[in-house]
């Protein structure tokens, strides 16, 4: 099917497909078991200006939007959802400071991230505080013309590999969901240190680990927005980013069917292909409508953000619920297909079945997102007459 | 440093079709790409530039549809193309060809390296790269796998041979002809892609570059085809069944038999 693609997104698609057949796939497999961070693929990302790709002309980037973003994502995730994290990670760390950030700050973060020399990550979850996010127990407080940052935070997207950190910490506790703030940290301040790293179920290529921040002295340039705008920042960034967990979904979903086609066609069981049965080919065919329901649900809702739509968090929302909930289904059935052969690591389906499943967990569960869902549907019905 | 790379465009070959009447080519519907040798060629002239410094110019002739290549070229990082097409130019033999190309570079003026493929995919004769060479009057040094050194005025580089290597320097200008050892081609990035989709590609005629008559195309091309014909096809191959050290003790024996081993 045509999507009606700029002649640039074309661009972007085709790249991407190249760096995915000719860097990731080959080595896929190995950096899931290894679960090292592929630092020789993301260069080449670099390389091929992938990491500009959202950000704006004026900052070194291409200037393009989430529309962008989703399509380079789903390309690269049909061959490793683990290594397009790289991307979709530094992409959440960086909307926060193209969307609040100063012309200074823009100045000094956005080109090194847009090159490809710098990733960024973004810190906001917590031992105690994940669909919870209120709850955050990091701490800054105002010394000078510094902020001095105390806590933990777990489970962070390029923690480590990154340079530069968006970090969310309370500088208000009496003041709720409008105490937090916003801080850009940078790799080797004093007091920020690196805990520790896990062992994961999926997308292994990534790497996801802990913050400790001990007296981390933060200069209060560093605040993003202004004090006590930090929740609002976060989800004004989540609403931009959460199409490209769905993009990242999609693309793994529309891999694994991939995969299972082609293995359906080459499988002889009773003396006939097994695509030759009925009962696999209405699995096929649900598996392949699915995606292209989801896909239309993502781009629709990038090309709405892009085109500077407002209230977009539900359709935001949910993008990112269906998309991920078709590729959990999706990659489970591709295992089905392919048998005990699915089973193993000598296809690729079962890790897309492993790295699906982050997916409906991150940026927010599937349950939150429901929960979102549903507080905008009432509010827009409250609002309407019957 | 001026660099000049000569590219062909040249049919994927990886999946072509031969009408088995004509034994040509069937062109329709087959991808063109870059001259897989000429993508090495690509990447030495922007190594070269980035070690040198100066400008790279992509030359290619042919048909109007050439141009694509020389847009490749451009989202790597050749700073300037130039297309050579013209109906006059149909039917070039490697003569004609190398003629043509050097001619081009002459009008181009000012050159210190000029670097061609080994040989092309579809024609396979690599006589081109020497040709263009021979025709400017300038040294050459073909099948190179290694530039160990460069400077304004030579150049040092290892030949591939079949046996072992070849090290040759050269003053400069000089042309080289690479062969896939040499690098690993670069893919391009968006920033390439987006300045080779808007660059001017100027397109030269034969008046454009001083050549005309029975120097160029089917008139300057002293190859005479007598005949083309698809090679015999070899009887199929000798599949040994059964199990597995039986069918080796089959393949040994037959093997002996035909005193191949
Ligand atoms: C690989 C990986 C990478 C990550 N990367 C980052 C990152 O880069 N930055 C970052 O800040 N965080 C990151 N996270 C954290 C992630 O965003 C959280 O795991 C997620 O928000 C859920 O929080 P939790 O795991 O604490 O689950 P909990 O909040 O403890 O939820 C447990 C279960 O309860 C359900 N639940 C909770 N509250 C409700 C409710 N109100 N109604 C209904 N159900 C509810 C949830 O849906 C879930 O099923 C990452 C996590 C992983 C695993
Ligand atoms: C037996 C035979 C019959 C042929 N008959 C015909 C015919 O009837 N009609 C016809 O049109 N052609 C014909 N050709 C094809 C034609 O001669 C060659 O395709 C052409 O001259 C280039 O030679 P090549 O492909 O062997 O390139 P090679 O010499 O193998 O190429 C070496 C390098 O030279 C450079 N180069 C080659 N061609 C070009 C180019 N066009 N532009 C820029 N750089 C280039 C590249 O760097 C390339 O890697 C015939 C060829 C043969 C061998």
């Amino acid at each position: 099917m045509k999507y009606s693609l700029t002649e640039e997104q074309e661009m972007i698609r085709d790249l991407c497909r190249i760096v995915a057949d000719e860097k990731i796939r080959p080595v896929a497999a190995k950096y899931d078991e290894e679960q090292t961070f592929p630092w020789d693929v993301v260069k080449a990302m670099g390389d091929a200006d992938l990491f500009g790709i959202f950000i704006p002309e004026e900052y070194g980037g291409l200037g393009g939007g989430v529309m962008e973003l989703c399509i380079a994502v789903e390309e690269l995730s049909k061959a490793c959802g683990g290594i397009a994290l790289a991307l979709a990670g530094t992409a959440l760390a960086s909307f926060p400071i193209i969307l609040f950030g100063s012309e200074e700050q823009k100045r000094k973060y956005l080109p090194d991230i847009a090159a490809g020399k710098k990733l960024a990550a973004f810190a906001l979850t917590e031992p105690n505080a994940g669909s919870d996010a209120a709850a955050i127990q990091t701490s800054a407080v105002r010394d000078g013309d510094c902020y001095v940052l105390n806590g933990t935070k777990q489970w962070i997207t390029n923690a480590g590999e990154a340079e530069i950190y968006t970090v969310f910490a309370v500088t208000n506790r009496s003041k709720g969901s409008r105490g937090a703030t916003a801080f850009l940290l940078e790799k080797g301040m004093s007091g920020f240190d690196f805990g520790k790293k896990e062992n994961k179920l999926g997308v292994r290529a990534s790497a996801t680990g802990e913050i400790i921040l001990r007296d981390c002295r933060v200069p209060k340039e560093n605040v993003l927005g202004r004090e006590g705008l930090g929740f609002l920042i976060a989800m004004k960034t989540f609403d931009q980013s959460r199409p490209g967990v769905a993009a990242q979904a999609l693309g793994i979903a529309q891999g694994a069917l991939d995969e299972a086609v082609f293995y359906a066609r080459e499988r002889v069981q009773f003396g006939k292909p097994i695509s030759s049965f009925q009962g696999l080919q209405f699995m096929l065919a649900d598996m392949a409508t699915e995606i292209e329901a989801a896909r239309a649900l993502v781009y629709q809702t990038a090309r709405a953000i892009d085109a500077g739509e407002k209230n977009i968090a539900k359709e935001s929302a949910m993008c990112k619920v269906f998309a991920s909930d078709v590729a959990m289904k999706v990659t489970i059935n591709a295992v089905q297909v392919l048998g005990g052969y699915g089973y193993m690591k000598d296809y690729p389906v079962e890790k897309m079945m492993r790295d699906a499943k982050i997916t409906q967990i991150y940026e927010g569960t599937n349950e939150i997102q429901r929960g979102i869902i549903a507080a905008n549907l009432i509010k827009e019905y409250a609002r309407k007459k019957k | 440093m001026q660099i000049i790379v000569c590219i062909k465009q040249v049919p994927d070959t990886t999946n072509i079709k031969i009408n088995p009447e004509t034994n040509t080519l069937i062109r329709e519907g087959v991808e063109c790409i870059v001259n897989p040798f000429d993508m090495y060629a690509i990447e030495e002239a922007i190594r070269l530039k980035e070690r040198c410094g100066g400008k790279i110019t992509a030359l290619t002739m042919g048909p109007p549809q050439a141009e694509s290549a020389l847009r490749e070229a451009l989202s790597l990082g050749v700073d300037e193309a130039v297309l050579i097409s013209n109906r006059a130019f149909a039917g070039s033999d490697t003569w004609a060809t190398s003629f043509t190309l050097a001619s081009a570079i002459r009008k181009i003026g000012h050159y210190d390296i000029i670097l061609c493929g080994k040989q092309a995919i579809d024609g396979d004769t690599a006589q081109v790269g020497p040709g263009v060479a021979a025709h400017l009057n300038i040294p050459q040094i073909t099948f190179v796998k290694k530039i160990e050194e460069v400077t304004d005025r030579s150049i040092r580089a290892e030949r591939m041979m079949e046996e072992g290597f070849q090290i040759l320097e050269s003053p400069l200008p000089v042309l080289l002809t690479v062969v896939k050892e040499i690098n690993e081609p670069r893919l391009p990035s968006l920033r390439g892609k987006m300045k080779a989709r808007k660059a001017d590609i100027p397109v030269w005629g034969p008046e454009d570059i001083d050549v005309g008559g029975d120097q160029i195309g089917l008139n300057g091309s002293p190859t005479y085809v007598a005949k083309i014909f698809a090679p015999e096809r070899k009887g199929s191959g000798k599949i040994f069944r059964g199990d597995a050290e039986e069918a080796v003790d089959q393949l040994i024996h037959e093997l002996r038999s035909g005193k191949l081993i």
